[in-house]
Formats: structure tokens, C-alpha cells, sequence
């Protein structure tokens, strides 16, 4: 491969080459600043906030607390500027840093022993495995307070491993949604379903025009799969109400239970439906193949009319979609069985604190309060909280009021997304694969037997 | 591309096969036009997945979203959008100037540490005798099977005990201790290629180990050290792996991690993947054609002479 002479000229060049790149490398290290990006609201606009519930924890002036989250762009500025308030108030600054690989990086950092003050955990599962390393920090009373007068006993569970209450609520989203197009729905004197049964109906209603009235798309790279997921827990807690739900996440009750064929099936009847899918996109085989961003703009295409996904779908249209009620595309709420049950399926993440310094504290119990969740309210698009002190009208973003709307409803029976909770070998896998396979021909008892199989003993 | 050279060699050939070098019969077989053919379309079919990256990351974003690179050549709509966002670090989120340069900082230490250690271990191995060198050689051989995964964890344990977490040194020491064995292995095989008599005539003009090495050995070195330079210089600045274990923090990260983030939270943003590519392919590109040619030049420069 290699011979022994060189030419000094090549040598000279490739000195030079490299001392140059040093050279640069080296001045361009001493210019660079730490700026991890910036907002575009002023600050400012956030207006002051009441300083008193901070003083408590002493003068924290110059403190920094860093945070460690896999919210990146766009949602990371809206993040970064909703901290302003407190930090004008108690002179802390706030270290950001955002991480699509959070999920797998934050494990290595807790367990090599330089985890960050905060981090936001979007599952209670990588919760739990959080806090079996020894490393987290039980929330301050203060904090515990809050969870108590602002969130449901719900989501205060969900932060809680072993009876200690660790992780208060950040942000939620609301995954029972059904995007439409509300022009298409006046044009053909549509009106929105109110159960099950008017969902179907309407289904069927538009496939005899002609027309596909679903699409989906579940390709996502390694996690290709995961919108079935969704379809499945929707199904379950609608079909099989939220006591059972809450069973079969926890594997009280087997994977390949009645119930489960029950939900599976129901969810079939729509997507394994060559009446129904795939609008604009192909045969049923074409949503494994579809990536979940791009199935619903088929909407805006004209060629689909009903699109299951969360409230976060938001982000995929283009500036010059309008979403809104009287807009180009909109959603609504996944309709229960009859029209006062109204279980919903979602997400969030959860401040884990890994010290318990008194400005770590103090900025635990700021994001906890109502406060906060108002601020960031004025400053994001494609947020929500199920922080109860939320003022719906400071929401600038219709989808996210009719979010919060959801999340608001006494009647609503809000449950966890199901495969975040259950063990990684399940619910970050064979339950995406199996999913999968299911989509394009696997039977549905041979797909709930490979799941249940997979269950780690 | 295609040459009239077979109709000369190929009768020559036929009556002096015997006479013939090796390389002058590989070269009769390698310079066929069929060869030339097929060399052709393999690179034609290499570049095509690059080409239509490129293609993308001048197209707006509607039209990545609804068709293939390839309508472009019926409807051909270009934009810079994609690279301004990417390069705005208000738009993309990601302050993708500085981690450039963070970049270029990680790299040439990780480059030259190596190197020069490698270099100068392997001229030992090569040509010093003291006891233990067999045992100490095959381990260092021993050590490329380790592979580097399993040793983040205990590494990030190590530099949060020394204190280094978050600076260039964890990188710059991690990406030298991976690199060390391979290099070694390499250089201490080429060095002992050297004639030995070349060394004693060294010696006998009462040159030292250092003078031996610096001025005999390295002239000689430089095509392996270019070689393996290029290698290390790719590896690293691809690498995202280490960098995201050692360097995650904004005010540090390379390239790669501000790259990988650049999608956005739920991936809606993958149309400015296109573009990022190519802004964090400029300096592999350039260093691999720079130095490939002095590389090359020190191959033929070695193969004529020597």
C-alpha cells in the first residue's frame, strides 16, 4: 500500500497544509462565543412577573443551571425565552442544550456521573430508569405544592417512581386528533363526528363519492411503526375503557388479550380498508411506506379527508397553510364510543432535577407554576400544557387552544401514550415492528402473540 | 475515457507474454475498453445518490416535499433558501459557522497528536531493541479489536473525574487513543520496510535515534503519513458517536451533532438535511483532493525511483 520515498515538496505542503488549518483552527476557537442561538420575541414582552415565590430560596445572583432536553429547533427558542421573566428576577442564568439523541445520551450522562441540573423527559419510562441510577433528586416541597394545586393526580403519577414524587409536568401534547380539511366539510355539509359511530359513518359517507377517505403514513426511520401505536392505544382506551388500558400497560393483562384483538380489529377497519386508504397515496401497503410527515398534507392536495395525529402534526404544513377552524386544514377530537366518554391519549415531558442546589430549586418551582405556563403560551406555536392555570386565550395557535380545550375537560380521562411506558424491548420495538408487519398482510393474532412474546419475563 | 492502447499491447502480448513485468500485463488487462466501460458506469451510478442531493438542496421546499429530485429536469425551479437557513442561525436553530469551526478545532489536533506519536512509536517498535517489545507490540496490535463503543462510558467517567468534561481535550484524547493502535500498526510497517542499510550508513555517519529518525526516516514517512492522515482527518470530522458522548454542549459541538438536530424536535424540518450536507462536506472534499494529489505524487515519486 505504501512506498518509501516522498518528495520534500509533498512533505512541505502537507505541513503547511495542516499548520494553516491549526493556525485558523486556533483563532477561529478564540472568536467563537457561546451562543446556542437566540429568540425573536423580545423578552420584554413577556412583562414582569411576580419575584416574591423565588426569594425564598435565597440570592441566587449569578447561579447558572443547565438544562439538557431533546426539544431542539424550532420549539428550542420559544423555550429559551419563556425563562427570561425568571431570570430577570433572580439573576440565574439559564444554560440550554438541545439533543435529538437526549434519549440514549442522557442515560450515559447520569451513569458517568455529569448529568445535567435538569433535564425533560418526554417518557415516564426513561423516568424511571432515570432515577433507578441513583442520580436524580426528588422534587422540592415547593415544587410538589404546585404540581398539586395546577395538575390532575394523573399527570402528578406520572412523575412519581416508587412513591416519591420526582418529575413535574413541562409541556403535553394531545395525540386523539383527526386533522380535516373544514372547507371540504361545508362544501359537502359534513359535520364533525361525536362518537364512533359517526365517525364510521362519515367514513363511509365520503367513500361512496369515490374517494379515499383516510390517509396514513407510519415510516419514520429507525422508529417506523410508532403512529400504529397510536391508532392501537386510541382504540384500546376507547373500546375497552381506561381501567383496562391502564392493565394492559402495565402487563396485568396479557398483550394478546380479547381486548386487544377487540382495538386491533377496530383500528383495521380503517387502515387494513381499501374503501378507506390510502388517499392520494396508494393501497393500504403504501402507509408502511409513507413517512407519518408527509401522509396528511394529502389533505391540502385534496386527495385525503381524514388524517389521525397529534396536535404536533401542526409543524408539517407550510407557512401558507392556514391552520384553524376556518381555515385550509384543522382538527378535531377523536370521538369516544358515545359522546360524554372522552379518554385522551397524549404526551409530555417531565422535569427530572439531578441536583438540588437552591437555584436548581427555584427554577423546578418556576416551571411548575402558572406563570410560566402562561408566558410560554405567548411566545410558542405548537405547545401545550395541562398545567390547569393555562389561559386558553393566550394561546396564539388555534390548534393548541383546541388542545388545551381537550386537556381542560372535566369530562376528559387523559392517559399517558402506552408504548412510552412500557419497556423498551416492547414499546420501542417489537410493538413498532410487529405494527408494521401488521400493515402490510400479518394477521392480527399472529402480530398480538409476537408482542406478547417480546414482553421481557 | 476510452483509450487505443489494447490494439497496440494486446498482440505484443500473444508473443512476449514471459517478457512481460507484471504491472505491463496487469495494465494490458486493466486498460480494455469493456474495463474503461464498466469503470465508467460504476462511477456514474456511485455519484447519482449525490448528485440528486445536491439537485435537492437548491429546491424549494414544497417541491422536496412533493416530488423527486428528478422532475427538476422538466420543471426546474431553484432556490439558495435551504443554505441560508442553514446557515442563519436564528432560522435553522443551530449556529452552524461556529460548530464549522469547532469542527475544524476538533480535527487537526485529532489528526496531528496521533500522528506524531504514532511516528515516533512506531520508529521504535521499527528500530530499537529493549525487552518486552514483541509482547507490547502484539498488544497494541491486540487493542484494534476493542471496539470503541464500549469504552465511552468508562472514558466519560475518566474525564468527568479529571475535570475535562465539556472542553476540546476529551475529544481530542479520545479521538488520539482510538486512532493510536491502527496508526501505529500501519507506520511500523512501512518503517521497517526501509533497507536496513540505509539506516546503518546512518549510523556509521554517527547519526543518533533522533537525527536517524528526523532526518533519514520522515522524508520517507510522508506518503504514509499523508495517507493515514487523510483516513484520520475523514474519520473524525464524520464522526458523531464520540462527539455527541464528549461534545454535546452547543458551545462545542462539531458539525455532525449541530447537523443531526437540524431536522427539528419531530423531524419536520428534513428538507434542510440536503443542505447541510453539503456545507459540512466542503472541507473533506477540498482536504482529500489537496492532499490525494501530493499522495499519489509520493507513490509515483517512490514506484520510479525506487
Amino acid at each position: 500500500m505504501f512506498v518509501q520515498r516522498g518528495s520534500s515538496r509533498s512533505r512541505i505542503a502537507l505541513a503547511g497544509a495542516l499548520s494553516a488549518g491549526l493556525v485558523l483552527g486556533l483563532s477561529a476557537c478564540a472568536d467563537s462565543k457561546d451562543d446556542g442561538g437566540s429568540g425573536t420575541v423580545p423578552a420584554s414582552s413577556l412583562g414582569a412577573i411576580d419575584c416574591t415565590p423565588y426569594t425564598a430560596f435565597g440570592d441566587l445572583k449569578g447561579k447558572e443551571v443547565s438544562i439538557y432536553t431533546g426539544i431542539v429547533t424550532p420549539e428550542d427558542a420559544p423555550q429559551k425565552q419563556s425563562y427570561k421573566p425568571f431570570e430577570d428576577c433572580t439573576g440565574v442564568t439559564i444554560k440550554y442544550e438541545g439533543d435529538k439523541a437526549f434519549e440514549t445520551q442522557v442515560l450515559i450522562r447520569a451513569e458517568a456521573g455529569n448529568p445535567p441540573d435538569v433535564a425533560f423527559v418526554p417518557q415516564p419510562g426513561l423516568l424511571q430508569r432515570l432515577v433507578a441510577t441513583g442520580k436524580a433528586k426528588e422534587a422540592p416541597a415547593e415544587t410538589a405544592a404546585l404540581v398539586d394545586k395546577n395538575f390532575g393526580a394523573d399527570w402528578k403519577a406520572y412523575g412519581t417512581v416508587d412513591g416519591k414524587f420526582y418529575a413535574a409536568p413541562l409541556g403535553a401534547n394531545v395525540k386523539s386528533l383527526v386533522w380535516y380539511s373544514p372547507k371540504e366539510f361545508t362544501d359537502n355539509g359534513y359535520t364533525v363526528p361525536t362518537t364512533l359511530a359517526e365517525l364510521k359513518t362519515l367514513s363511509d359517507k365520503i367513500a361512496a363519492t369515490g374517494k379515499k377517505p383516510w390517509c396514513a403514513g407510519i415510516s419514520s426511520g429507525e422508529a417506523t411503526g410508532w403512529p400504529m401505536t397510536d391508532w392501537m392505544e386510541d382504540f384500546y382506551l376507547r373500546l375497552n375503557g381506561v381501567d383496562a388500558y391502564d392493565k394492559w400497560v402495565k402487563h396485568e393483562t396479557p398483550f394478546n388479550s380479547p381486548e386487544s384483538t377487540k382495538a386491533l380489529d377496530a383500528v383495521g377497519e380503517y387502515l387494513k380498508n381499501d374503501k378507506y386508504v390510502n388517499g392520494g397515496l396508494g393501497d393500504v401497503k403504501s402507509i408502511a411506506s409513507t413517512t407519518f410527515q408527509d401522509a396528511g398534507l394529502q389533505i391540502i392536495e385534496g386527495a385525503c379527508s381524514l388524517h389521525r395525529q397529534a396536535s404536533f402534526y401542526a409543524a408539517n404544513f407550510d407557512k401558507n397553510t392556514k391552520v384553524a377552524e376556518d381555515g385550509d386544514v384543522y382538527a378535531f377530537y377523536l370521538p369516544g364510543e358515545t359522546a360524554d366518554k372522552k379518554p385522551v391519549l397524549g404526551g409530555g415531558e417531565f422535569v427530572l432535577a439531578f441536583a438540588d442546589r437552591p437555584e436548581v430549586k427555584a427554577f423546578q418551582t418556576f416551571l411548575a407554576t402558572d406563570t410560566w405556563a402562561n408566558a410560554k403560551a405567548k411566545v410558542s406555536s405548537g405547545w401545550v400544557s395541562a398545567n390547569k392555570g393555562l389561559q386558553i386565550s393566550n394561546l396564539v395557535n388555534p390548534i393548541d387552544q383546541l388542545s388545551a380545550k381537550i386537556l381542560q375537560d372535566p369530562n376528559a380521562q387523559f392517559r399517558f401514550d402506552g408504548s412510552d411506558m412500557m419497556p423498551a424491548a416492547v414499546g420501542s420495538n417489537a410493538f413498532w415492528k410487529q405494527a408494521t408487519n401488521w400493515i402490510t398482510g400479518q394477521d392480527t393474532k399472529k402480530t398480538l402473540d409476537a408482542i406478547e412474546a417480546a414482553w421481557p419475563k | 475515457m476510452t483509450t487505443a492502447a489494447p490494439l497496440t499491447t494486446t498482440p505484443v502480448a500473444t508473443t512476449e507474454t514471459k517478457k512481460l513485468s507484471a504491472a505491463a500485463s496487469a495494465k494490458a488487462k486493466l486498460t480494455s475498453p469493456w474495463a474503461s466501460l464498466a469503470a465508467v458506469v460504476l462511477a456514474v451510478l456511485w455519484t447519482i445518490p449525490t448528485f440528486g442531493l445536491l439537485i435537492t438542496s437548491f429546491r424549494t421546499t414544497e417541491d422536496i416535499r412533493r416530488s423527486g429530485w428528478w422532475t427538476t429536469f422538466t420543471n426546474p425551479l431553484f432556490t439558495l433558501d435551504n443554505y441560508k437557513a442553514v446557515l442563519d442561525p436564528e432560522q435553522a436553530g443551530a449556529n452552524l459557522p461556529d460548530s464549522f469551526l469547532n469542527s475544524l478545532v476538533m480535527t487537526i489536533p485529532s489528526v496531528i497528536i496521533p500522528l506524531c506519536l504514532a511516528s515516533l512509536a512506531a520508529y521504535a517498535f521499527a528500530w530499537m531493541n529493549f525487552p518486552g517489545k514483541n509482547i507490547l507490540f502484539i498488544a497494541i496490535f491486540a487493542l484494534q479489536i476493542v471496539p470503541l463503543q464500549v469504552t465511552l462510558l468508562p472514558l466519560l467517567q475518566l474525564f468527568v473525574a479529571w475535570d475535562i468534561d465539556g472542553t476540546f481535550w476529551t475529544v481530542w484524547l479520545s479521538h488520539s487513543t482510538f486512532a493510536l493502535p491502527l496508526a501505529i500498526y500501519l507506520l511500523h510497517n512501512f518503517i521497517k520496510e526501509v533497507p536496513a542499510s540505509l539506516i546503518e550508513a546512518a549510523r556509521i555517519d554517527g547519526a543518533g535515534h533522533v537525527s536517524i529518525f528526523f532526518r533519514v526516516l520522515l522524508p520517507l514517512l510522508t506518503p504514509a503519513l499523508a495517507a493515514f492522515g487523510i483516513f484520520q482527518f475523514l474519520w473524525v470530522w464524520n464522526d458523531l458517536l464520540v462527539s455527541l458522548t464528549f461534545a454535546g454542549a452547543p458551545a462545542i459541538s462539531p458539525l455532525t451533532v449541530q447537523l443531526s438536530n437540524l431536522t427539528g424536535t419531530r423531524g419536520t424540518a428534513w428538507y434542510l438535511l440536503s443542505a447541510g450536507a453539503f456545507v459540512s462536506i466542503i472541507v473533506p472534499v477540498t482536504v482529500f483532493l489537496l492532499l490525494q494529489r501530493y499522495f499519489v505524487r509520493g507513490l509515483l515519486a517512490g514506484s520510479v525511483k525506487g
